[in-house]
């Protein structure tokens, strides 16, 4: 089994976005970054996958060269193989980034190295443009289910399941295959000390593809607005317990 | 002519497609041309019939005797077939699962750039579009290219509205031509919902937990607060990363999105990865010991103190509220 895991460093946001001066970017100098959460569970799932039936496991990213530490972070956690499609800052939207990947992959291929199983995140943290896993999908002629938050594979079998209405949708279908996953679907181990050490040494290869152009072009970044507000304090400690019963006569939570 | 993809499951309706359908008419009226629809069986029938009121002059109905269930390549191989077939100026799809999944297979088949989740729309030779980023905490303004503009319509951006006058409907069916790989994907089976369970994305009441709650077992205490008023527990992103609360408890971009009528967030700092989760919430109660929490600056009600006293403090007051009623 050989799986590759497609991620995306986006900054950890925090309680609050500020923007640059010039609205193209979120302003990052006091923020740190991580793998789009969907994302890290996509990574868990592949290490899962080769600990139970044995195989090799490759991590992707197309991103600025300090994207390389989140290919690491996920090396500390138990990933072989890293590839980084190296940009220079600029924006690469959806058709331009499923290009890349799908020049990476076809390189793998050619080398003899083929992916039974690539995976998603359902969306990028960041971006949400819900639709690099399927234009990669398309492109190599795979099946694709998204949004998963269950996977099994019997053989050469997948079973998936979504969320939908309350209840699941189950997707039966063969690798090889491409699978967006969805944060849910397992819970993510920590690195440890030895996996960090570990992961320095692993192999990182290095392309820069040509930057092709953009077809949704981002023009800027804006807040939304956000009406004035003013919260009630309704007191300090137990004491105010009172007044939240009112409250929820008021609203018609409570019989009054 | 604008195509509207509409979603249904097993014939039941996604009202998030007449959201869609009345910005779609809006375009469509900008740029006085017609506003068709797009359906796919089985079980679509029902569903056409109610078009009319929302603008809708044609459905395009599509049946394959092997698609017998919800097919994602399939669907867009629907779509991509009546696109070449009739040309039309934009197509639009709700921006629910079904909606931004079917459609990004479309763009993908059919080698166009999509716009997901947007919130406004300028025609013009490139579409001038505001999309949301960030589960919507953020909003990018950007130019959309591309001969057909594919575009997914953020949930809730606007209110979905009927015609005063509604007009004709034709229904017209056709065959699309379906290969083995557009039907390598289609729902096998099914897991029901739990009939008479109150869904977290549903109920009126949430009580939310973070990582104040400290503890698995600290959420007890929330759990009781629930009963009582008929709501159901969620929590924080920090809660199932620590594993206290399985990931179907979570409130937030990568959790569920709620719309309870009180949202009691207990020891909550308010991240925005939460917020973008519980902002269709109708009022906001937050329980913090920091007044300068993001969460109780953007509540409508605070109490400032620790939550393991001021929650069962108001469990015991519902009780002697509902005991005096008794």
């Amino acid at each position: 089994m050989n799986i590759l895991v497609c991620i995306k460093r986006v900054p950890a946001t925090g309680s609050k976005i500020v923007l640059t001066a010039d609205s193209q970017d979120i302003d990052t100098r006091y923020l740190g970054f991580t793998i789009s959460p969907h994302e890290e569970c996509a990574v868990e799932e592949a290490v899962r996958i080769i600990e139970a039936q044995g195989g090799s496991t490759t991590v992707l990213t197309l991103g600025p060269e300090v994207a390389a530490e989140q290919l690491r972070d996920a090396m500390a956690l138990g990933i072989d193989n890293a590839i980084l499609l190296e940009t220079d800052g600029r924006d690469w939207d959806a058709g331009a980034t499923t290009g890349a990947i799908v020049a990476a992959v076809r390189k793998q291929e050619a080398a003899g190295k083929p992916f039974d199983l690539i995976l998603f995140g359902n969306e990028s943290a960041d971006s949400g443009g819900f639709q690099v896993g399927i234009r990669v999908a398309h492109a190599l002629g795979r099946p694709v289910v998204t949004g998963i938050k269950e996977l099994k594979l019997e053989g050469s079998v997948v079973r998936a399941a979504r969320e939908a209405g309350g209840g699941r949708e189950i997707y039966s279908f063969s690798l090889p295959a491409v699978v967006t996953v969805k944060e849910g679907l397992n819970l993510p181990r920590y690195p440890s000390l030895p996996g960090r050490l570990k992961a320095k040494k692993k192999p990182l290869e290095r392309v820069t593809p040509a930057w092709p152009g953009s077809t949704l072009q981002k023009v800027r970044l804006k807040l939304p607005s956000e009406a004035a507000h003013q919260v009630e304090v309704l007191g300090q400690g137990p004491a105010a317990a009172s007044k939240a019963v009112e409250v929820f006569r008021t609203l018609g939570i409570l019989e009054p | 002519m604008i195509l509207g993809l509409v979603e249904h499951d097993r014939g039941k309706l996604n009202p998030l497609s007449l959201e869609m359908l009345t910005f779609a008419r809006r375009l469509a009226e900008q740029l006085a041309t017609p506003l068709e629809a797009v359906l796919i069986e089985p079980h679509a029938g029902p569903v056409a019939a109610g078009l009319a009121a929302y603008g809708v002059s044609i459905v395009h109905v599509a049946s394959h005797p092997q698609l017998t269930d919800y097919a994602p390549a399939a669907w867009a191989q629907s779509v991509t077939e009546l696109m070449a077939r009739l040309k039309p100026e934009a197509v639009l799809a709700g921006g629910s699962e079904r909606g931004s999944e079917v459609l990004a297979h479309v763009a993908a088949q059919a080698d166009l750039p999509l716009a997901a989740n947007v919130l406004e729309a300028q025609p013009g030779e490139a579409y001038a579009v505001t999309r949301m980023r960030w589960g919507g905490s953020l909003l990018e303004e950007a130019r959309l290219k591309g001969a057909i503009k594919l575009l997914t319509i953020a949930p809730h951006a606007l209110v979905a509205e009927a015609v005063p006058a509604p007009g004709e409907l034709s229904i017209q069916p056709f065959t699309p031509n379906l290969s083995a790989n557009d039907l390598r994907v289609q729902v096998t089976s099914r897991v029901e919902a739990t009939p008479g369970k109150v869904s977290l994305a549903e109920a009126a009441v949430v009580v939310g937990g973070g990582r104040g709650v400290g503890s698995a077992e600290g959420f007890a205490l929330l759990e009781e607060l629930a009963g009582l008023l008929g709501g159901t527990v969620g929590c924080s992103r920090a809660v199932t990363s620590l594993g206290w609360r399985p990931h179907l408890d979570q409130v937030g971009q990568t959790g569920t999105r709620i719309a309870p009528e009180i949202y009691i967030a207990c020891g909550i700092s308010g991240a925005i990865q939460h917020m973008v989760g519980c902002k269709a919430a109708k009022h906001i109660l937050a329980i913090n010991t920091d007044p300068n929490a993001p969460i109780v600056q953007r509540a409508d009600y605070a109490i400032i103190g620790d939550l393991k006293e001021v929650v069962p403090a108001i469990s015991a007051c519902v009780r002697e509220a509902r005991g005096r009623a008794a």
